[in-house]
């Protein structure tokens, strides 16, 4: 008997120890999502203008042209860029974009494209790395913490590779996987085709003010040259401070579901050992007793 | 006295907010003054370059650095997008010199380095 108390309480330790380390990730989430908030809240403003920018770029240059907007059917090969986060503890968040990235690759193969793998955050580059597939390219090391410029250097790679044909390893349409941040309890998982670009004229239904006609200096070519990449850098950007976002959301909801899970371990288990030292002690008792009466009827003689 | 509406934003932040009365930005081909009631114009900035700004409420210019991105003036709106953007009083000068000796000691003339370490001595009102 006082085995089994000695080993629930053991046990009772270890568990209170997972619960402490979970809570202190749990709190340590929360206070990162009040800031990636802020991070995609910073964002938006740059991200905002340089929509309407393009916009007004594109709905007065009838005769706009650029290699970033064109379609091109004769590449057989699409980018996926899959963006994951470095660590794990974060519940189903990384399975979540992965599984959307496998199923996007069975659509792209279906419809006769090669999906190529552009891997952001630790955990898709080791899911690919052990089941031995293939990526064109990887970065790790931001996840939790996106700045500009590791946005900057996947936006450069994959416009360059877009620019390339299928021989010379280019790809001809370029899709990004990610987690939209909805509210700290919703997450989802979206999957976005960056270029193409697809910038719609807007639609003039008569109550926006009208779009003022640019003059370009020094011409339009150079300022779309420009902000067609920005643009870009500025879409993946957004859409790795989302992911951010709903990382830590994430993880914060895998960490309170297994510090609530551990409280509740940790009260059957006290529980158990409660039951298990008062059977011992009536054991003890009734030893005694019964070794008290032998004794009393034996004297007594 | 009409006023302009002025956002200096950087992917990562807006760096400045407010009315202004004058903006002068630098294109590839020189500078360019803005004033109330200017013509809608889509302009290049000129990577590693100084942002004037004067407020509409009469209190010190705003001087900033900014590297590549542009700018767009339209009804009295006037955006400058850049990737890096550093107020005056932001600037590290000592890092800025740093930079800029980096810059002079890898020899080529006139690079993107050097303009933008010289840019961020010169909004923050050092000698380069």
């Amino acid at each position: 008997m006082p085995a089994q108390v000695r080993e629930l309480r053991q046990r009772i330790r270890s568990v209170k120890s997972t619960a402490k380390i979970t809570r202190a990730q749990e709190m340590i989430a929360t206070s990162r999502i009040v800031k990636a908030q802020q991070a995609v809240a910073a964002s938006k403003p740059y991200a905002d203008q340089i929509v309407a920018a393009l916009t007004a770029l594109v709905s007065h240059n009838v005769g706009i042209d650029h290699p970033l907007l064109h379609e091109q059917p004769e590449d057989s090969r699409s980018a996926v860029v899959v963006i994951t986060s470095d660590r794990g503890f974060c519940g189903g968040y990384n399975a979540n974009v992965l599984r959307e990235a496998e199923a996007l690759a069975q659509r792209l193969r279906d419809r006769g494209r090669e999906p190529v793998m552009y891997l952001v955050g630790n955990k898709g580059l080791t899911w690919y790395r052990f089941r031995d597939r293939d990526y064109a390219e990887a970065w790790t090391g931001f996840s939790d913490r996106p700045t500009f410029e590791s946005a900057e250097r996947i936006g450069r790679r994959v416009a360059e590779d877009f620019l390339k044909t299928d021989a010379e390893g280019g790809v001809g349409e370029i899709h990004v996987i990610f987690t939209e941040f909805h509210s700290m309890l919703t997450q989802e998982v979206r999957v976005r085709r960056l270029i193409p670009l697809e910038i719609s004229e807007r639609e003039d239904d008569g109550t926006g003010p009208v779009l003022p006609a640019y003059e370009f200096e020094p011409s339009a070519k150079d300022a779309l040259d420009l902000m067609l990449p920005n643009y870009i850098e500025s879409r993946i950007f957004h859409m790795l401070l989302q992911s951010a976002a709903s990382e830590h959301a994430a993880r914060r909801r895998a960490m309170k579901s297994a510090t609530d899970n551990a409280n509740e371990l940790i009260d059957v288990y006290t529980r158990l050992m409660n039951q298990a030292r008062q059977a011992a002690i009536t054991q003890e008792i009734s030893e005694i007793v019964g070794g008290a009466d032998a004794l009393a009827d034996s004297g007594g003689e | 006295m009409a006023t302009l509406k002025v956002g200096l934003v950087s992917p990562e932040r807006e760096v400045w907010a407010g009315e202004a009365k004058l903006v002068v930005a630098q294109t590839i081909e020189g500078q360019l003054g803005i004033l109330p009631g200017h013509a809608p114009v889509l302009g290049v900035l000129l990577d590693g370059s100084v942002v004037t700004i004067e407020p509409a409420d009469g209190s010190e210019k705003i001087r900033a650095m900014v590297g590549s991105g542009f700018f767009s003036i339209a009804g009295d709106e006037v955006s400058v997008l850049a990737e890096q953007a550093e107020l005056a009083h932001e600037i590290d000068v000592a890092d800025a010199r740093r930079a800029l000796e980096e810059a002079l000691s890898a020899g080529d003339a006139d690079t993107t380095a050097e303009r933008r370490a010289r840019a961020r001595l010169l909004a923050a009102g050092a000698d380069a």
